[in-house]
């Protein structure tokens, strides 16, 4: 059957879901038999359970999903990100190995990019692998590793080569996480939540045939990760929302969802919680007072002109330009917004500012905002990356002259814990 | 709301951009702002004749293009970019928005077939000593006791008030308040007991001049008493024009001063590689596209007969105001000495800046408007 329209694609996923939802099946059956047809992820290659039909034909897809409410494969969490660089980079043995577990929900993967030493600086990584003739060894120490405590497998990104310039001594792993060389401890953050982990490995072993990509090649194999994970954003809200249906299919798939969404529960409090700023100085009476006033205007100001920026840059991509550094302006507007409201937010709780929990403004949520908002001009690159990306990318502005060239083993870094 | 300009469009911003170029150099302001009336009327009759631009908005039965705001905003920005001297806001954006806001038909047809082919250059007067362009603070009352109407009294920062040709004036009903009893009035130049006064403008590039009037007989152009709403709305409608003048003047500075930090060495390298600098100028453009969000939303709200228009209007003049002045006093900064030199040219986008930043009202006067407009949204 021809799939050259939505309509065309309509049908054929219609009939295919008439033909085999089954409600009472259970998760992982009824997983695998969607991976089989292709129409979990459609807009994969037909010899890697998808249909090689174009992205943009999902929402039609999903839609007859949704009519339905049918479950569809596993989306949530960094399986996505792993299914995406196995994808593009993995050999047909990894891929066989790997990607329909990821589909049916089995696996779940962590990523083990930063460290302590390296954090904006991703590429300086100093945990090493070293081939012992047979297998990899792996010593070191990964950090801010979401469900590492429940990962089967990581992405490790990992110094091979001490003597070749920074970015091309790394090479890329997929690693057991269940191994006992792997100790995962949580990291505590100063909001109170754990939702990241430390990770350590000590003589931990990486099999030859789990090597992804060409040795040297892992900055290459970690930037197609790191695209994937920008890109990921808005459909880990998507996805993240519960079902409210009834049934062993779906009590299955809302506990995979909470797992992979509880460390994320803070999040929205990262934001600054703009939403909750007019509410809050009506309840207050703070609402009157005009230099409160002023405050609110100006979040309120900024936070339409960062939307309707966004939305731009949107229109224009749409219309053929690129897309790229835009998305920076954004982060950076996200941050900038998330300060303001913090302020806001203190400016109306007043002196409860100093109180948290129980005794807090909104049961602790202000707390909560207060304490989460300095996450957001952090993770995901840094206000200050991402003005060196405005400034160099849009603007084309010359790149500060580095100190990092030459054999990474001579590059000054900072010392590594024993 | 469609967020991107159309073909046509981005040919009639090219378009004016080649006339501005050509007539509109920094040396040419620089002639233009020191000039009998501020602005060359030979260049103003060109851009007129050849593209125009004084009929951009006024419809097509009026002798004017019919075109949207955001076509007169297209044009605003490329007239803000090149610190254009002319009566551009003061005829073709204040004097249009109150005719067409609160002229009764009759006037229309009498003022805006001269107003499009720049044949009149018109103004409007509605602030006082006070500096505020809300019409519920004018004070100035309209004698309609005797035959036809006096007015006596002064208005201040008329925008080209002294070369203007024909006057615009918003006085009351004797005994009304606030936005009761206005009403829109039309005197002529040369009336006798008109005096006009050009005052010393911070900003050579806009001049605007005290107004006197001494029992100076006038017409009444809109409906009796009626106009204050009409009125408050062409104010908006200016407003978001501003706004969008503006980021045309933040869009040039930023660009010049980018290319500055490309060439100028200090230390052995472009300062451009400095850190400091480049966040800085990250900083600007993330301003300067906010404001031109802001302005080019505002201006599409007017075409699309948004009810947020009010909102909108406010959010834009105090997103813009505040982005021109920061980005003006960037400008200056990352220039250093130069920077702050007479020759150079920073300055004078820095004057329109300071100026634009309280023409019209105060970045904070729109604030408080603007929540005000939030919360009734919110309770509707």
């Amino acid at each position: 059957m021809s799939h050259d329209t939505p309509d065309d694609v309509r049908t054929s996923v219609r009939a295919w879901l008439e033909a085999n939802w089954d409600p009472q099946s259970d998760l992982i059956t009824w997983r695998n038999k969607l991976a089989d047809s292709g129409w979990g992820m459609p807009h994969w290659p037909p010899e890697w359970f998808g249909r090689g039909l174009p992205v943009s034909f999902n929402a039609v897809i999903e839609s007859e999903f949704d009519r339905i409410n049918a479950v569809g494969v596993a989306r949530i969490g960094i399986r996505t990100l792993a299914a995406a660089t196995l994808l593009e980079h993995g050999s047909e043995a990894q891929k066989a190995q790997f990607l329909r577990a990821i589909l049916t929900g089995e696996d779940t993967w962590c990523q083990l990019f930063s460290e302590p030493g390296s954090g904006s600086d991703l590429a300086g990584a100093t945990t090493r692998a070293d081939f012992d003739g047979e297998r990899w060894i792996v010593n070191g120490q990964k950090v801010w590793t979401t469900s590492a405590h429940h990962a089967d497998w990581g992405l490790l990104l990992a110094r091979t080569d001490w003597d070749a310039p920074k970015h091309e001594g790394l090479s890329f792993f997929v690693v057991d996480m269940t191994q006992s060389a792997v100790d995962v401890q949580a990291l505590k953050q100063m909001n109170g939540h754990s939702s990241f982990n430390q990770v350590f490995f000590t003589d931990a072993t990486v099999e030859s045939g789990n090597l992804l990509g060409a040795v040297g090649d892992g900055w290459k194999v970690a930037m197609t990760t790191l695209a994937h994970e920008r890109r990921g954003a808005d459909a880990l809200r998507r996805w993240g929302q519960l079902s409210d249906h009834r049934g062993l299919i779906y009590d299955e798939e809302r506990a995979e969802i909470s797992t992979v969404m509880e460390p994320y529960k803070w999040y929205a409090q990262r934001t600054g919680r703009v939403d909750l700023v007019l509410p809050r100085a009506r309840e207050t009476g703070r609402i009157d007072d005009p230099v409160v006033r002023q405050e609110i205007a100006k979040l309120l100001m900024l936070n339409s002109a960062a939307q309707w920026t966004a939305e731009r840059a949107k229109a224009a991509q749409a219309t053929g330009g690129p897309q790229g550094p835009e998305g920076s302006l954004g982060k950076l507007a996200s941050s900038l917004i998330a300060r303001a409201a913090a302020d806001v937010h203190t400016r109306i709780g007043g002196t409860d500012a100093m109180l948290c929990g129980n005794d807090g403004a909104a049961d602790g949520l202000i707390a909560e905002i207060l304490l989460s908002v300095p996450a957001t001009s952090i993770a995901g690159g840094t206000d200050e990356i991402q003005r060196n990306i405005i400034a160099e990318r849009v603007l084309g502005m010359p790149k500060e002259p580095r100190m990092d060239g030459g054999p990474f083993r001579d590059v000054p870094r900072n010392p590594t814990r024993s | 709301m469609e967020f991107g300009f159309s073909n046509e469009q981005h040919q009639f911003r090219a378009a004016l951009k080649r006339f501005l170029d050509d007539h509109s150099s920094p040396a040419q302001v620089r002639r233009a702002m020191v000039s009998d009336q501020g602005f060359d009327r030979t260049v103003w009759r060109t851009a007129c004749e050849d593209l125009g631009v004084a009929g951009i908005r006024i419809p097509e039965h009026y002798g004017g293009a019919g075109f949207g705001y955001v076509e007169l905003g297209i044009a605003l920005e490329e007239m803000g970019r090149a610190l254009c001297c002319a009566p551009f806001f003061s005829s073709t954006v204040m004097a249009v928005e109150v005719l067409l806001a609160a002229g009764v038909e009759q006037y229309r047809e009498l003022l805006l077939p001269s107003i499009a082919s720049g044949r009149a250059i018109a103004t409007v007067a509605i602030a006082e000593a006070g500096g505020d362009w809300d019409p519920a603070t004018v004070t100035m009352t309209a004698d309609t006791s005797a035959a036809g109407v006096i007015l006596s009294g002064s208005k201040h920062f008329v925008p080209d008030g002294s070369a203007a040709d024909v006057i615009l004036v918003v006085a009351r009903e004797p005994g009304s308040a606030g936005l009761e009893g206005l009403a829109l009035y039309l005197a002529d130049a040369d009336s006798d007991g008109l005096t006009r006064e050009d005052l010393t403008m911070l900003d050579p590039t806009r001049r605007m001049a005290r107004l006197g009037f001494d029992h100076v007989r006038a017409e009444r152009i809109s409906e009796p008493g009626g106009a204050g709403l009409a009125l408050s709305r062409a104010l908006d409608h200016a407003a978001i024009a501003l706004a969008n003048e503006m980021v045309g003047g933040c869009q040039v500075l930023l660009d010049a001063v980018v290319e500055y930090a490309k060439l100028r060495m200090q230390f052995g390298r472009v300062i451009g590689s400095f850190q400091a600098i480049k966040h800085k100028c990250a900083d600007m453009l993330l301003d300067v596209e906010h404001a031109k969000s802001a302005a080019y939303r505002a201006a599409a709200s007017i075409d699309a007969n948004d009810p947020q228009v009010t909102q909108f209007a406010s959010l834009a003049k105090a997103t813009a105001s505040d982005a021109y002045m920061r980005t003006a006093a960037e400008a200056i900064q990352i220039h250093g000495g130069i920077g702050f030199t007479w020759d150079h040219d920073t300055h004078l986008w820095f004057k329109r800046a300071k100026s634009s930043q309280v023409f019209l009202g105060s970045p904070d006067w729109h604030r408080e408007r603007y929540l005000q407009a939030v919360e009734i949204e919110a309770v509707a």
